[in-house]
């Protein structure tokens, strides 16, 4: 028997290539008779299209152009709602909808086609504003207790208000997508994504056909953060129609500013926080409005407003709740998917207040925070009781004692009443982040995963998450080796293909390793179980072999599926939005360390702490690149990335001018991994790609608190907003 | 015009202007260097010119001409890992891998160069490349390990 894998660290297994410069993306392509297509976007951010006209003066026999009457199946890209058309039909709902496709043989002539088409707009007034009487996508009310009874007998209440905005996902990668017809009329398309099935349902769709003559392939991709969820669907459409269209194949690849201007964000959010505390800081009663801008269609905004309601009270427990949230339209560029899918939004506002309450109630943060966290025994804002694999005090507890926190706010308190040349502060932030779809979203995925082996007695796992970076296929591997009892090195992972592996649902919710490595770790249960019962054995080799023969009967080779199965103690009701959210929580405690310079008011980190409950890392050394990686990004948001606005569009959309953190930005870190054991999850997984996001906003601010004694209400904390807090 | 890439000389008769990252991607099917932004920002597109690490989506090719480029091809191979490449695998310094080949050519380049090697000089070194992926930790943690490592401070083969 080898020994595990699962918590050792083995190599990335397309490491090797990634680091030669070998692994091909998807413009690293060469593909022989390929024309290149681009997008013509509305310069208009609502309005009806006039007329569309052609520059004589241009040779258009050398280009295939496509409009949305060449759509042979439905106009819509296929995603909760099918309100969103893959080309604008007359009407433009926001800026930079895409109108029309062009190819060319070559990428260049194909952009400076762009500028010989005039559009003509009967513009129409747009509402760029979230009170502005747009389109509610979706209401949600959660309610616990009484909270007029609970605000009644509270000692103090606290109101506030919080913003936080748009963010860019800025995965390194751009979009890019190609497709292609086969002779047998089966359309590919090939491209970066996270999501291979959403992809091929949306395709079915628009070109109205059948499973098997659609199929989705994953090149290597270069980051996703939820940017790589729903907008490849809507790319590989153009691609697809072009392809379509030229009968040759089309490869489209966004540059920076079309990627930042065109695809989704994150959804902006404003939250009405109300607390009442007793006179021992105890939470008595809260009431939270929340409101996403979900932008002109719907995408994802149902859901990512649901992931926020279910945060929005942060780890505390609190008998009496009201939660009213709603995402509602505006005539700018969907908002969709992004690392945190809600949560960040109103878990800056929970852990903000949460922080002006300790100050109300005259009592250190952090034990604030301890007389209100998830005990074992609390019940959640939906009647959830807490207790599986709860890790808030133990995160808590171990990321005080590694940033030294009294001493440290004993003397910052000090350093900032000397007049030194800047004021520093500590501020804390613990929040929680349900794995997995929300209730019973993994129900109606009903995800498969396979384990194959073949008549040598190789295994390969088949699933459709993507490696996106996240390490999908080391764990995988390690987790497939591990219940059979092989060495890694002896177990493949498959390319995503929608005509190879089964569909075991969107890389997305933090579900990768829990929910679907759960599913490898039970389909190589029961290829295991086949092998012995065939008299076969994982560490003889030819005993191996020969079972494996016999499993395969005559095929290349024998699939062992496992299905999603709710787990027996969540129990949901999506009608009222009552009970077990999600199977388990994850958790994470960041405090961060900063100084402000009094003259200039930037904001500096000098260090970060943080620990994160994530059950069991599978792959330790892949679970703290998560975890630095989601706070550095969880930091921009904070400091630095600053997406503005203007006329219903990204003003800044290039790498120049909207700032992510670079490695001189980034302070050192701490990282203490917490394993608090899921029962649901692959040897104790649970989720950890999102969770990292959560923490780093609010404790930026309640530092900056420290630093200023003032609290930032939105974000990014520019020096320009630490002087009107100052000021 | 002439121009050495990797070592091996190469005509080039096309448009003089055409960027170096698109002659080097289409031309010359060196794909290993990656375009993120296209303005000089992410550093993705990094390789060596006449020893400097420049971003080759600024630089038209014709500014090559007659001088040696270096790719991240030529650091190393699947086979025969540059030492930088081989602790980048061992300390989680490739994600995505999008950045890393940017990355790789311009950790090696500092290590190269004189100077001391310690966190805060390795962040200064790398702040014109772009990762979304790691944090930066782990790129920092696997270019100092390289440095240290005997080899890590070898000239760059040319």
């Amino acid at each position: 028997m080898p020994k595990g894998s699962v918590g050792t660290s083995p190599i990335r297994r397309e490491g090797t290539e990634k680091v030669c410069g070998l692994a091909r993306y998807i413009d690293d392509y060469a593909i022989d008779g390929c024309l290149h297509g681009v997008t013509l976007r509305s310069s208009v951010a609502k309005g009806r299209i006039k007329s569309i006209e052609f520059d004589k003066s241009v040779p258009w026999e050398e280009s295939v152009i496509a409009r949305a009457s060449d759509i042979p199946g439905g106009n819509y890209v296929t995603l909760l709602e099918n309100d969103q058309p893959l080309l604008a039909d007359g009407v433009v709902r926001h800026k930079y909808e895409p109108i029309l496709l062009i190819a060319h043989p070559s990428r260049e002539k194909a952009y400076q086609a762009l500028s010989h088409v005039k559009v003509e707009y009967e513009a129409e007034t747009p509402n760029f504003d979230i009170d502005g009487g747009g389109r509610v996508f979706k209401d949600i009310l959660i309610e616990k207790g009484d909270p007029a009874a609970g605000f009644k007998k509270a000692w103090k209440i606290l109101e506030g208000e919080y913003w936080v905005p748009h963010q860019e996902q800025t995965y390194i990668e751009n979009n890019g997508m190609v497709a292609r017809v086969e002779s047998d009329g089966t359309l590919v398309a090939h491209g970066s994504m996270q999501c291979p099935y959403y992809i091929q349902k949306a395709l079915k769709a628009i070109f109205a056909l059948p499973d098997e003559r659609v199929r989705v392939i994953q090149a290597t991709t270069g980051g996703g953060f939820g940017g790589k969820e729903e907008y490849p669907s809507m790319l590989a459409g153009h691609a697809g129609l072009l392809a379509t269209k030229a009968k040759r194949p089309v490869k489209m690849i966004y540059d920076r500013s079309e990627d930042m201007a065109a695809t989704t964000k994150r959804h902006p959010c404003r939250v009405r926080f109300k607390a009442g505390i007793a006179k021992d800081g105890r939470l008595v009663a809260q009431d939270i409005d929340v409101v996403m801008d979900g932008g002109a269609y719907m995408t994802l905004s149902p859901v990512v407003l649901s992931r926020g309601a279910l945060h929005a009270t942060g780890p505390y427990e609190c008998p009496n709740v009201r939660v009213r949230a709603r995402a509602v339209e505006t005539n700018t560029p969907p908002n969709g998917a992004f690392r945190g899918f809600g949560a960040p939004q109103t878990l800056f506002a929970a852990e903000v207040h949460m922080d002006r309450l300790a100050a109300l109630a005259g009592l250190d943060p952090v034990e604030m925070r301890r007389r209100n966290m998830f005990r074992e025994g609390s019940i959640t804002h939906t009647g959830q009781v807490m207790g599986i694999s709860l890790g808030t005090a133990e995160v808590l507890e171990k990321t005080v004692r590694m940033s030294g926190w009294a001493k440290k706010r004993k003397a910052y308190a000090a350093w900032n009443k000397a007049k030194k040349p800047t004021w520093r502060g500590l501020g804390v932030a613990l929040v929680h982040h349900g794995g997995g779809f929300t209730g019973a979203g993994e129900v109606y995925l009903a995800s498969e995963a396979g384990v194959a082996i073949d008549r040598e007695g190789r295994v390969r796992v088949l699933a459709a998450n993507t490696e996106i970076g996240q390490g999908t296929n080391t764990i995988f591997a390690q987790i497939a080796a591990d219940t059979l009892g092989l060495p890694l090195e002896r177990v493949d992972v498959a390319v995503p293909d929608t005509h190879v592996v089964p569909n075991s649902g969107p890389t997305v919710a933090s579900r990768t390793c829990m929910v679907v490595g759960g599913l490898v770790h039970r389909a190589a249960g029961r290829l295991k179980d086949a092998v012995l019962a065939a008299g076969g054995s994982f560490t003889d080799a030819k005993k191996l072999k020969a079972a494996a023969a016999a499993l395969c009967e005559g095929k290349p080779e024998r699939v062992f599926i496992a299905k999603y199965e709710q787990p027996d103690w969540v129990k949901w009701d999506d009608k009222a939005y009552k009970g077990d959210a999600y199977g388990c929580f994850s958790y994470g405690c960041a405090i961060a360390d900063l100084e402000i310079d009094r003259s200039t008011y930037e904001v500096r980190l000098r260090e970060v702490f943080t620990a994160q409950d994530i059950g069991k890392a599978v792959h330790p050394l892949f679970a703290e690149g998560q975890i630095i990686g989601g706070v550095v990004q969880g930091l921009g948001y904070a400091l630095l990335e600053n997406v503005v606005m203007k006329d219903g569009g990204m003003a800044n959309a290039s790498l120049t001018n909207y700032i992510i953190p670079t490695s001189a930005d980034t302070p050192p870190f701490k990282v203490a991994i917490v394993e608090k054991p899921y029962k649901g999850g692959p040897f104790g997984a649970k989720g950890v790609g999102e969770l990292p996001m959560d923490s780093p906003g609010p404790a930026v601010c309640n530092a900056v608190a420290q630093a200023i004694g003032k609290w930032p209400a939105k974000l990014p904390v520019l020096p320009e907003h630490v002087l009107e807090l100052v000021s | 015009m002439k121009l050495t890439v990797n070592g091996k000389s190469r005509d080039y008769a096309g448009n003089p202007f055409k960027r170096l990252i698109d002659v080097l991607r289409e031309d010359f099917a060196l794909t290993g260097t990656k375009e993120g932004c296209g303005e000089g920002e992410c550093g993705a597109c990094t390789v060596v010119l006449d020893g400097r690490t420049v971003n080759s989506c600024l630089i038209p090719v014709a500014q090559a001409e007659g001088k040696e480029v270096r790719t991240i091809e030529s650091f190393g191979t699947p086979g025969k890992l540059h030492p930088m490449q081989k602790a980048f695998l061992e300390h989680g310094g490739a994600q995505c891998g999008i950045c890393t080949p940017g990355m790789i050519v311009s950790a090696a380049c500092w290590a190269e160069a004189p100077g001391p090697k310690n966190d805060a000089t390795c962040r200064q070194a790398l702040a014109g490349n772009l990762c979304r992926c790691t944090g930066y930790q782990h790129i920092v943690d696997s270019v100092l390990a390289a440095t240290k490592k005997k080899g890590g401070k070898k000239r760059a083969r040319r």
